[in-house]
């Protein structure tokens, strides 16, 4: 009887590993708790365990091989006195099953990941210092911090595992050996604590970027964010200002549940004396976290945990900066617009796929970028153009970053507008654990896809 | 300690009836309407911030409370200006944007004056680290009220204070209310000098009617944090004559209380003790009261007088 060891899920986002390192051999007896390999994950390198006993009869993968997909045989363990036949064709209920479980993943990850298109936008594609290689976004914010670092001694970062962790999801990555334990700093998690000494250090002329493992935990420290942080320069009459950049995964992770799946955009967005950036794709996040760093004001930068492995082209003249304030086209069209903004940016894109083959639609996407100062100019031209509007987001309905920009259009594009604007967001719930009512909970393609037919008139 | 001159003993009488005289004339243009919203006066409590004065060093930077109009005068800040930040005028330190609560002086290293209780304290724990990660010599002097002893941030700001060695030093003004209730009914265990100790960080409590004792400590605890030795704590054990704000009648405290305090006035103290040691005559003393009830009598005429910023004020400064 022997027995299949499975790539296992090391994280809540992972869907493939990489084989770093067999630590057992063909022939080896293992028990359980043995460890037999380490695997690298989309966060770190990890030790797995032998959950079964028996003898390694054979591995199926060589050490550095990479992309193994969640839930793929990796090695067989198990009796070796018996017959050893190791199948190339699973018996037939096994299939079934292994089908149910690789269902199951793809659900997880079409939840989570197939809609991200990463077709750059015809902007990104006439820019002339382009790479020709795409990275990820995790490497797309490292490279700008640590560039930013090496110009000016006084930008350090500082949160909980940015420094010896390397990053609870690696965007840190290799800072603390480049700049030091001076200038990469680990905190205790102690979010209001190290939040207001790093209001008092930007007061005082540092330029700290500091991390929030997740922005839910920047709930914890909002009273300086917002009493200290954002309204210090109009308190002291122009006199003392806060270059600060807060910055983290914002947003929905994967089956994470109600207190670590939360979007903040609206909230910070609300408040005068911060500047809100939401990147969404390694372009955009590279040039914005740029501006982010350089700028005199506090800045809340919502990063997405989904988006941190999305790949894609760079500009990496190391002074390449996209402005606050400016959204990009990311698509023209003239039937309807979709403003959106971060890892919605990508279901949208998806939609407008569709509604282009199904519908004979022509939607312009706007990616916001910056939340505020908000580009309401780019907004109104398109909607002067295109007559009809729906706003796709990930947070909640109420007072959202949406629901702003359907009081700025009916207030000054109103005869422009050829039906009711349609906003799409998440339910107005707290994120549910289970995988399928995080799905509904979410905005989907379909979600955007309804809403531009009703806006258009299409039953 | 800290020899005294005889020019330090005027200094620090001199100050320390500035602060008295200014918040007095604040009271009363708050009565009469010139002065709004919420005002908090430091009578009382005047030889904790002239004594610590004493022992600084003009690059230390400071941060404290909303009863800052004194920590202000005690800095060297021109009355007129505070004065005029009181009544919302343009020439306010804070351009009449901030009020009494929220002023601010960045060329002295005065980084206020905050209104929230206990938020004051992570953040002068951020001045100080920048001391140190600019490799300078300087301390942040961080003021906390009694009540600010029982927030969370204030013990997170000493844990990083600790784990950091940073140059702070915390002087907690214990004036026995944290706004109309008494210590004993807010904080389980009264030596607020020793909430420190878990992160060890060292403490003393002072006498703070006694400017004295004040210099003494400050002295003391000053050197060791400037070493290089991380944060330590004061707590002085003050006293404030007047209500919490302007609007508080002070009826959660006995008349007998706050006059067994007058009798050990900080101001009187310093008074008999010039007059002891000869530095100067009675004559010349009424010349310095004299002298400086007109200063602050000029300062209310400033501030009363100076225009009310413009209106396109209001959209200036959200950013820079």
């Amino acid at each position: 009887m022997s027995t299949e060891i499975l790539m296992p899920a090391l994280s809540p986002t992972m869907t493939e590993g990489n084989l770093s390192k067999w630590l057992i051999k063909k022939g080896d007896t293992v028990k359980a708790g043995d460890l037999i390999a380490e695997i690298e994950t989309d966060k770190a390198t990890m030790e797995v365990e032998a959950v079964d006993e028996g003898v390694v009869l054979d591995l199926l993968f060589k050490e550095g091989e990479a992309n193994i997909p969640v839930n793929k045989a990796i090695a067989i363990i198990g009796d070796p006195n018996e017959k050893v036949e190791v199948k190339k064709e699973a018996p037939v209920e096994k299939v079934i099953e292994e089908k149910k479980i690789e269902k199951n993943i793809e659900t997880k990850i079409e939840n989570k990941k197939d809609d991200i298109i990463d077709t750059p936008s015809p902007k990104i594609e006439e820019d002339r210092n382009l790479s020709s290689e795409e990275i990820t976004m995790r490497q797309a914010l490292r490279d700008t911090m640590a560039e930013e670092m090496r110009k000016d001694n006084k930008v350090f970062i500082l949160g909980e595992e940015v420094a010896e962790y390397q990053g609870a999801y690696k965007v840190t990555q290799g800072l603390l050996e480049e700049f030091g334990k001076e200038r990469v700093l680990d905190t205790p998690i102690s979010e209001h604590g190290f939040t207001g000494l790093a209001v008092g250090a930007a007061f005082k002329g540092l330029r700290p970027i500091l991390e929030f493992m997740t922005f839910n935990f920047s709930m914890q420290a909002i009273d300086q964010i917002i009493n200290s942080a954002a309204k210090t320069l109009y308190m002291s009459g122009g006199q003392i200002n806060c270059p600060i950049v807060f910055r983290g995964p914002n947003g929905a992770a994967a089956q994470v549940a109600a207190q670590h799946s939360q979007d903040f955009s609206s909230w910070y967005s609300q408040v005068p004396g911060l500047k809100v950036i939401a990147p969404s794709t390694p372009y955009n996040a590279k040039g914005l976290l740029r501006s982010a760093i350089s700028d005199p004001n506090p800045v809340i930068f919502l990063e997405n945990e989904i988006l941190y492995g999305l790949k894609g082209p760079v500009n990496n003249d190391i002074n390449f900066s996209i402005p606050i304030g400016k959204a990009n086209i990311e698509k023209e069209g003239k039937d309807l617009t979709i403003v959106t903004y971060s890892i919605m940016l990508q279901k949208s894109k998806e939609a407008a796929l569709r509604l282009k083959e199904e519908y004979n639609l022509d939607a312009e996407i706007i990616d916001l970028q910056t939340l505020r100062p908000l580009d309401t100019e780019t907004i109104l031209n398109s909607v002067k153009k295109t007559n009809r509007l729906i706003t796709v987001e990930e947070s909640w309905p109420f007072g959202s970053v949406g629901s702003e920009i359907a009081n700025i259009v009916q207030r000054d594009a109103f005869d422009y507008l050829d039906s009711p604007v349609i906003k799409v967001n998440s339910a107005d719930v707290p994120m549910p654990y289970a995988l399928s009512l995080e799905k509904l909970y979410l905005p989907q393609v379909d979600d955007i896809i309804n809403a531009a037919k009703k806006v258009s008139y299409i039953k | 300690m800290k020899k005294l001159q005889k020019v330090d003993y005027i200094k620090m009488y001199s100050f320390m009836l500035k602060i008295r005289r200014f918040e007095e004339r604040a009271a009363q243009l708050y009565g009469m309407g010139k002065i709004g919203g919420f005002c908090h006066l430091y009578i009382g409590q005047e030889a904790v911030v002239v004594g610590i004065l004493m022992t600084i060093d003009k690059n230390d930077s400071v941060v404290t409370t909303y009863r800052d109009h004194g920590h202000m005068i005690a800095r060297g800040l021109d009355p007129k200006r505070i004065m005029a930040e009181l009544t919302g005028r343009e020439d306010g330190y804070s351009a009449g944007k901030g009020g009494s609560m929220h002023m601010f002086s960045k060329e002295n290293n005065f980084y206020g004056g905050h209104g929230i209780v206990g938020a004051q304290v992570p953040i002068g724990t951020g001045i100080a680290f920048t001391h140190k990660y600019n490799g300078e010599k300087n301390i942040c002097r961080t003021y906390i009220g009694d009540g600010a002893m029982n927030n969370g941030q204030v013990f997170e700001a000493f844990n990083l204070a600790a784990l950091w060695k940073l140059p702070v030093l915390y002087i907690i003004e214990n004036n026995k209310y944290g706004m109309g209730t008494s210590v004993d009914r807010a904080a389980a265990g009264l030596d607020l000098y020793k909430r420190g100790e878990a992160f060890g960080i060292p403490g003393e409590k002072v006498d703070g009617m006694n400017v004295f004792s004040v210099i003494e400590a400050a002295d003391k605890a000053g050197k060791y944090v400037r070493e290089g030795n991380g944060p330590y704590i004061i707590e002085v054990q003050t006293y404030r004559y007047r209500g919490h704000s302007m609007s508080d009648p002070a009826k959660y405290r006995t008349k007998e209380e706050l006059d067994n305090y007058k009798q050990t006035d900080p101001i009187e103290t310093v008074k008999a003790e010039i007059l002891k040691k000869k530095i100067a005559t009675n004559d010349e003393i009424e010349k310095i009261n004299k002298d400086i009830l007109e200063e602050i009598k000029n300062a209310a005429e400033f501030a009363t007088n100076s225009p009310f910023p413009k209106d396109s004020e209001l959209y200036t400064d959200v950013y820079l």
